[in-house]
């Protein structure tokens, strides 16, 4: 991974009449990096993205693309960007050929270089036999390829994808994630989504946008850190009342579950895990299972995105947290 | 660029059928009134011969057929025009322009460059009718000369206007609809106002006003003018409309 910065964003602001949809937004994308944008519906995702490819002009803050300002020198700027909005922008009544042929001309690819820029983009999106047929009776996912394809025609250093994988079959969407990842390895890609395993699967990074403001910029080792929440689940065939647990020390708070099972919420510098195992042995509760808690992207997503932010519930039937604090 | 667009533009035009449509329709129409004037001539072909300074043919058939072929395109214009950029909105389209390295201008003059392009067609298919006499007869070349560049100079600022609807709606009807009611009311302007000495300012607006002269061999500088500022004014204020898409939203 290089160091090199690709797009600075410093405080970024929009508003829609008096509805601000973006707030004071920073960051930064580095070469070789694969940045998700994680948020609710509304969240503000796709105006950021928008902001950035420059189809939308910032209420405030710059932007800043491999060393040109989007609002002084747009023509550079945008050079240096390939955008897939939500919708991609395709004309159905061309053909693939085509249709790529003009996204090349559109970004000043030399007439001699075209073919070789088609045929390029066409390869790593698994278009090759596409070609001469029209885009308006491809199915989804081929025509979200050639969205694609038409976003890395010109060899970009920053990609920016507005979820791209929406509406695609499980299959299309492990060949989009992999092409993502692929593209991160030479381009700067920023990839919006509201899917979270695809985080976890595909970006470098992750940012959580929630009502305008960024609530989480963390690398995945620095996420995975979070989701180590300061819980431990436990097991026991004969349980003991809840209270026995909620003496030890460091522990806050004891939930039960069915079968015994306990989820047992803690300070994060004191980890009750000794006293447990030894109690357990002693009064002889019959324990069975113990394992680290640990908070699915899911869980920490819903708790920063979440007005309250104290209470989260998540949707699965079997998992009740109540979360004292951010972990 | 700004001729890729265009490029782009007529091949999309003549990709759908309405393109082929409106040049069948368009020709069919102008070539029934166009036999009738020739009818007209060969029935009073006697009479014309022994008149001293008869009009001649050009003089018979063109003032009218252009008159008329400029009333059609009127309600033609609007139809090739909506698609511009309302359907490009409606489509999400216009992402692609705005994200690549374009500016608003090139874009809207790309757009109108490929409208032209389409009504230059239809125009060269028009003048073949009375180009078609010269197999039998001699043309006043300054008429027809003046003839059709007074008709390419009104379809231009027809396709000005369409344009500037088109950029105001992701609706094509809306914008077809409201080319077409712009455009109507610019010719009609002169028939308010007639009776008094000031009423002749909006008659000076009038379209029609500054066609007529084209269609008697009469090049004014002054109505050409008129044309190329309609023209100009509805683009920049296309040119401003795209901008405020992007500020706005």
């Amino acid at each position: 991974m290089s160091d090199t910065v690709l797009v600075e964003i410093k405080n970024l602001t929009r508003f829609y009449g008096t509805l601000q949809a973006v707030k004071d937004v920073s960051f930064t994308i580095r070469k070789g990096e694969v940045l998700g944008f994680l948020g609710p519906n509304g969240a503000g995702k796709t105006t950021t993205m928008q902001i950035i490819s420059g189809n939308l002009a910032p209420s405030g803050g710059s932007v800043t693309i491999a060393g040109h300002d989007l609002l002084d020198d747009p023509r550079a700027a945008k050079s240096q960007i390939g955008y897939l909005p939500e919708q991609p922008p395709l004309y159905r009544e061309l053909t693939v050929d085509e249709y790529l042929d003009y996204c090349a001309a559109l970004n000043r690819i030399p007439r001699v270089q075209r073919r070789r820029a088609r045929a390029n983009a066409k390869e790593r999106c698994g278009l090759q036999d596409t070609g001469r047929r029209l885009i308006g009776n491809l199915s989804k996912g081929f025509q979200q390829r050639v969205g694609i394809a038409q976003a890395i025609i010109h060899l970009p250093p920053v990609v920016i994808l507005d979820e791209p994988t929406v509406g695609l079959d499980p299959i299309q969407i492990r060949e989009i994630r992999a092409l993502i990842r692929e593209l991160g390895r030479e381009h700067g890609v920023i990839l919006s989504t509201h899917i979270l395993p695809e985080v976890q699967t595909t970006c470098d990074h992750v940012q959580i946008i929630n009502k305008g403001e960024l609530v989480l910029n963390e690398s995945i080792e620095g996420l995975e850190h979070h989701m180590k929440s300061a819980s431990i689940t436990v097991a026991f065939r004969r349980p003991p009342m809840v209270e026995a647990l909620q003496q030890l020390p460091g522990v806050k708070t004891v939930q039960a579950e069915k079968d015994g099972r306990m989820h047992i919420f803690h300070e994060t510098g004191h980890n009750p895990t000794d006293d447990i195992l030894r109690l357990a042995v002693e009064k002889n509760w019959g324990l069975y299972e113990i394992r680290p808690g640990r908070l699915s992207l899911e869980q920490v997503f819903l708790e920063l995105t979440s007005a309250a932010g104290d209470t989260v519930t998540t949707e699965a039937p079997t998992i009740t947290d109540t979360l004292g604090g951010r972990a | 660029m700004i001729f890729t667009i265009g490029l782009r533009e007529l091949k999309s035009l003549f990709l759908s059928p309405l393109a082929w449509s409106i040049l069948a329709v368009v020709q069919l129409i102008l070539a029934y009134l166009f036999l009738g004037r020739i009818e007209i001539i060969q029935m009073y072909q006697a009479q014309l011969m022994a008149m001293d300074g008869a009009p001649g043919v050009t003089e018979i058939i063109l003032p009218d057929l252009l008159g008329n072929a400029a009333i059609i395109l009127l309600l033609v214009v609007p139809l090739l025009t909506m698609r511009l950029v309302a359907e490009e909105r409606r489509n999400r389209t216009l992402s692609l322009l705005f994200s690549s390295q374009l500016s608003m201008t090139e874009i809207v003059l790309g757009k109108y460059l490929g409208i032209l392009l389409f009504l230059l067609v239809l125009l060269v298919l028009i003048a073949l009718m009375p180009l078609s006499l010269l197999a039998g007869a001699r043309l006043d070349f300054g008429l027809l000369a003046a003839s059709f560049l007074g008709l390419a100079l009104l379809l231009a600022g027809f396709a000005a206007v369409g344009l500037f609807m088109s950029t105001l709606t992701q609706y094509t009807t809306v914008a077809a609809v409201s080319t077409f009611g712009a455009l109507l009311l610019f010719w009609i302007l002169d028939w308010s106002g007639q009776g008094f000495a000031g009423g002749n300012w909006l008659a000076y607006l009038s379209l029609f006003n500054h066609y007529k002269p084209f269609l008697d061999g009469i090049f004014d500088s002054a109505d050409a003018v008129y044309h190329v500022l309609l023209i100009t004014t509805f683009l920049v204020l296309s040119i401003h409309r795209l901008d405020a898409d992007r500020l706005g939203g």
